[in-house]
């Protein structure tokens, strides 16, 4: 077994190579370029968790804006109806108020016009009674002779129209 | 049989100086660069090439890229599940133990000695996994005294130990805490040692089989030729869960020091 063997004239050899060798892996490897690559890996997890919080907030700020736009636009439309039943609320006035206008217009008319009927028809009617009693006055006359006084021949027309 | 003696298991952990580098010392001490050294270099260099190719730092890994921060993830999830957050400090260092022992398991694998080069795996030298046990023990004692001063001792007595049996419990515990830097070196040393020797010792049955001219020799060579593929996967294996198995443990060590219970 030459490790047992040859333990005698290699042993300070092999202790001081492998001193020498893996120093140097430790000192130049282990504390040189591994933190170096772990660096990498840390600095790629950062770089993945920045990223994926910018994704996630950049969804949040669209949600926000959506719920925005949403209540802006329905704030909007509420308005819009407002100012239409606005409107017809006061169309629906406007006509009102001429219609009555016109009606009052209307009825004068009507009245003023039954009114002038009304005058037409009596004033009408005098004249018959008038022509009446005349008619009436002559008729006695030439029939029986008599003559009849105006107002007794008026009274008896106007008892014989008015029954 | 005399050919059978040639195929020796063991011959290829044999340390070799290299580059007539033997005479090299430091105050005394010989540190020829050997084979193992050599391998040592290769897996770090190999090491540095692939952590390298992932060093683009873009934003949307590549293959390669996504390949070294598996392995940084794969070291990071390891200490955040047995430590906590306090374990992030010793990802360089769980990292450097854990990719240079597989990088070494698995360069020691590597079928180079069809092309007539030798393939030498440093992990199954307890000289070698000794360092890197001995150095993550060294570094619990350190961090657990440090964070916990003398406190640090209360490790050995579980909650709820009855007083009388204090003693005995502190002085098992204290056994199996000082066992660690062993019992961590030896299973790398040995798991790897005994996949490389069984490896060997099929392909010496293969050999011989074929010597043995016909009858039962080349039948004996088959089933050992694919029982030999079968245990290369299964040492590719070992190979990984052998580095899982000393970074998990230097991690819940370390988990010790930091948490004490």
């Amino acid at each position: 077994m030459p490790q047992i063997a040859q333990l005698a004239e290699t042993w300070s050899s092999q202790i001081f190579w492998m001193l020498v060798f893996f120093g140097f892996i430790f000192f130049v490897i282990g504390r040189g370029m591994v933190p170096k690559v772990m660096a990498t890996v840390e600095a790629r997890d950062q770089q993945i968790a920045k990223d994926l919080a910018a994704a996630e907030a950049a969804r949040a700020a669209a949600n926000a804006e959506e719920e925005a736009w949403r209540v802006e636009s329905n704030r909007q439309r509420a308005e819009a109806q407002a100012v239409v039943a606005k409107a017809k609320a006061e169309a629906a006035k406007a006509s009102e108020t001429r219609l009555a206008k016109a009606n009052a217009k209307i009825e004068a008319k009507l009245a003023e016009a039954e009114a002038k009927i009304a005058e037409a028809r009596s004033g009408a009617l005098k004249e018959i009674e008038k022509v009446a009693a005349e008619a009436a006055g002559d008729i006695v006359t030439r029939v029986a002779g008599l003559s009849v006084d105006a107002k007794a021949a008026n009274a008896a027309v106007k008892e014989a129209l008015n029954g | 049989m005399a050919e059978a003696a040639k195929v020796d298991p063991m011959h290829q952990f044999t340390i070799q100086p290299m580059f007539g580098t033997e005479h090299w010392q430091i105050a005394g001490y010989n540190i020829a660069f050997t084979n193992s050294s050599l391998w040592m270099a290769i897996a770090a260099v190999a090491l540095l090439v692939f952590v390298a190719g992932g060093m683009k730092r873009e934003l949307v890994p590549g293959r390669w890229q996504m390949a070294v921060e598996g392995f940084t993830g794969f070291i990071d999830n390891l200490l955040a599940a047995n430590i906590g957050p306090a374990g992030k400090k010793y990802v360089p260092y769980i990292f450097s133990l854990f990719m240079f022992i597989l990088f070494a398991n698995l360069l020691g694998l590597v079928p180079l000695g069809l092309v007539g080069a030798h393939p030498f795996t440093f992990t199954s030298h307890f000289t070698a996994t000794g360092v890197l046990a001995v150095m993550s023990f060294a570094i619990v004692l350190i961090v657990g005294f440090w964070k916990h001063k003398l406190h640090f001792f209360s490790l050995f007595v579980p909650h709820g130990t009855p007083l009388v049996m204090i003693p005995l419990i502190f002085a098992i515990e204290l056994v199996s805490f000082l066992v660690r830097p062993f019992s961590l070196g030896l299973r790398l040393f040995v798991a790897m040692m005994a996949g490389h020797v069984l490896l060997e010792v099929l392909s010496g049955f293969v050999i011989n089989g074929i010597n043995a001219g016909l009858g039962i020799g080349p039948v004996v060579s088959v089933l050992s030729f694919v029982l030999m593929i079968a245990i290369c996967a299964l040492e590719l294996l070992v190979a990984g869960i052998q580095a899982y198995v000393f970074a998990l443990l230097t991690s819940l060590y370390l988990n010790d020091a930091e948490n004490l219970h």
